[in-house]
């Protein structure tokens, strides 16, 4: 089995206002095609160590690897052009260009990667809409849409690239029970079929009892 | 690799969707660039237009013998006063005569000089216009009518008549407009003059001269050279002043070095002549310059609070961007974009301003008795104009908006992310 994400001794401080250790020699990997979910209390750093996963954060001590690749200490830009092929992020709020339709709020990451022709990306971005049951939103405004519409496009937006992982944290959190089983299953599927990775934090019981496993933290550390 | 259709698409859209900021943007640099072009077509155009006033019918060297006191007085010729102090009281001017020696020999120099475009004899003489028993003074310029025409535009200064006219009628006279007027004469009639030593000639008018300064044309009338010398009983190679114009004013002041040096003459040259001249020129450009600076200034503030303010309203939207592959680089060019198209927008529609309003002025009449050519406002339009007004809009959005984009550049995502 192939690594995609690992993390090897992650420390991280914050220094303002008082010096605070909030993640604690955080070791651990996700596999190919791994569904995992964080789960924790809140305030015990998990969101802080997804963004640090997410390369967003640089800020940190440790070692962080991206598909075998040592990702610790590139340059930024490197970083970006590494994000937005190889990592999906959805985050706890749902985070959209609001000027922007809902299509071409999709089609952007994929329309800087530049890998693939205007048409592609449009239908690959339908599709994705289609999967999520919001293919009839495509051409309003992201602003105009409901919270959970919004998370749903979110989602999409985060598949758009075919990316190695995808993190979310609390993608599910705005969702009625309907919907958060929806994404969940789309989740599943696709880390089945397509062999995608996942590591999502979640507070909901129910969603990571279905994953393939749970990490555990606490207090800045993984307990199990 | 920068993706110039994405960024160019999120600029323009964030531009749309704040029009009415974007616009008031744009219409501050259309305002600095419009005056910047309107000021300095106006004021190259009044420049060009003193050019021509004075420049263009002054010589560019001008010869003559100056009536001067001898920088030599007899006694230091004296071997016996050698070593004492001489004070020598009462020093009058040499005795000489006003023709110029070896007049046609130095003309016939001068014309071989390559530098040089023209030369012009004159002989200048006072005479009388004697009406009934009044007689005015006033002065008689022997001239080479055509040649004054073509080198020295005298043909602006000829309301009435030509040179030609003067050139083919033997005894002609073109008369000061000033003159004509005091003695209510017209075109065709005749005009006893008198050279101060007596005798009276009738000349024929040929025309009316008018330079635009009063004074100067209640007194001074134009003649065929052989006339003058005619009137004043002198042989032809009588000949008071030389005027040279060369094809690069730059080499008046050696030439005229040169000349005072080698023929022992009097040689003013059009610099020194003119010195008050350029500093008049110099500052209508600087105060044309000093209000567009201004104006671009205050329009590149605009643009720089506008950016500011729309980048703190997009702090959502360079986090998204950022977390989602867009790099530092790739958020600073979309808010350099804006400013960019900001800039170029307001800039061109500035040059369309200031070309309308440019051209606009110069069909506004502008008559005056002093400029007899000009009818109306003098406006100089050149493309070099546009481009420094292009280049300034451009230059000055471009720092306008470097700063808060440098700022969006720096933005950390997890922060804003963390702040929602
Ligand atoms: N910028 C910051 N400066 C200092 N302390 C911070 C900062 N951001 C977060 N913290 C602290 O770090 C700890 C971890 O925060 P984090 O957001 O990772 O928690 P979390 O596990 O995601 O919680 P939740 O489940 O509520 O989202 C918290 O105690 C928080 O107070
Ligand atoms: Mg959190």
């Amino acid at each position: 089995m192939t690594t995609v994400l690992e993390a090897k001794n992650i420390n991280k401080y914050f220094r303002k206002p008082v010096l605070f250790h909030v993640i604690k020699d955080v070791s651990f990997r996700v596999e190919k095609g791994e569904f995992a979910s964080i789960m924790g209390k809140s305030g015990c750093g998990k969101s802080t160590l997804l963004y640090i996963l997410s390369t967003m954060d640089t800020d940190y001590e440790g070692e962080l690897f991206l598909n075998d690749e040592l990702v610790t200490g590139q340059s930024r830009q490197y970083l970006s052009y590494l994000r937005n092929k190889h990592i999906g992020f959805v985050f706890q709020f749902h985070y959209l260009l609001s000027e922007f339709s809902v299509l071409e709020n999709v089609m952007l990451p994929a329309k800087k990667l530049a890998e693939k022709s205007f048409e592609e990306i449009e239908h690959s971005a339908m599709e994705k809409l289609k999967m999520l049951n919001i293919d009839h939103l495509g051409r309003k405004r992201a602003s105009r849409i409901s919270g959970g519409e919004k998370q749903r496009v979110a989602i999409a937006r985060a598949l758009i690239n075919d990316p190695s992982i995808i993190m979310g944290d609390e993608p599910t959190g705005n969702l009625d029970s309907y919907n958060a089983e929806n994404v969940f299953n789309i989740f599943k599927q696709l880390s089945d079929e397509k062999g995608l990775s996942l590591l999502v934090v979640t507070h909901d019981e129910d969603f990571a009892s279905n994953t393939d496993r749970i990490i555990q933290m606490g207090d800045g550390r993984i307990l199990s | 690799m920068t993706n110039w259709k994405v960024i160019l698409n999120i600029a323009k859209t964030h531009l749309l969707t704040k029009i009415k900021q974007t616009s008031t943007a744009a219409l501050g640099v259309t305002f600095g660039i419009g005056a910047y072009i309107t000021l300095v077509c106006f004021m190259t155009g009044l420049n060009g237009m003193l050019d021509d006033l004075i420049l263009n019918q002054t010589p560019h060297v001008h010869i003559y013998n100056e009536i001067e006191p001898s920088k030599e007085q007899p006694i230091a010729l004296y071997d016996e006063f050698k070593n004492s102090f001489n004070v020598v009281h009462s020093i009058k001017p040499k005795l000489t005569q006003k023709k110029i020696h070896n007049a046609l020999p130095i003309i016939k120099y001068l014309e071989e000089d390559e530098n040089v475009r023209g030369v012009l004899p004159q002989v200048k003489t006072q005479i009388f216009y004697i009406a009934g028993s009044i007689e005015l003074g006033g002065n008689l310029t022997g001239i080479n009518p055509i040649d004054e025409e073509r080198l020295f535009n005298m043909g602006d200064y000829i309301v009435e008549g030509s040179a030609e006219a003067l050139q083919n009628t033997d005894n002609g006279i073109l008369l000061g407009i000033g003159i004509a007027e005091k003695m209510s004469l017209h075109v065709g009639d005749r005009i006893q003059i008198s050279p101060i030593s007596g005798e009276v000639f009738p000349l024929k008018i040929v025309g009316f001269y008018q330079s635009g300064i009063a004074d100067l044309d209640a007194i001074q009338s134009f003649t065929n050279v052989k006339s003058v010398q005619r009137i004043l009983g002198e042989a032809e190679n009588y000949i008071t002043d030389i005027n040279v114009k060369l094809h690069d004013i730059e080499q008046a002041v050696p030439l005229s070095k040169k000349i005072e040096q080698q023929f022992n003459l009097k040689a003013i040259d059009i610099k020194t002549a003119n010195a008050q001249f350029e500093t008049g020129t110099t500052i209508r450009n600087l105060i044309t310059y000093a209000v567009s600076i201004t104006l671009l200034i205050v329009a590149g503030f605009g643009i720089y609070n506008i950016l500011n303010m729309l980048i703190y309203e997009k702090m959502n939207d360079i986090a998204i961007l950022k977390a989602t592959g867009f790099s530092g680089k790739d958020v600073q060019l979309i808010f350099m974009s804006q400013a960019m198209i900001i800039g170029f927008v307001g800039g061109i529609l500035g040059l369309a301003i200031g070309l309308g309003l440019a051209s606009f002025i110069s069909t506004i009449p502008f008559q005056t008795e002093a400029l007899p050519t000009v009818e109306t406002y003098p406006v100089n339009i050149q493309p070099l104009f546009f481009i420094i007004g292009f280049t300034f809009a451009m230059l000055s959005t471009f720092l306008a908006g470097y700063l808060p984009s440098k700022k969006a550049k720096k933005i950390d995502p997890v922060r804003i992310i963390r702040g929602q």
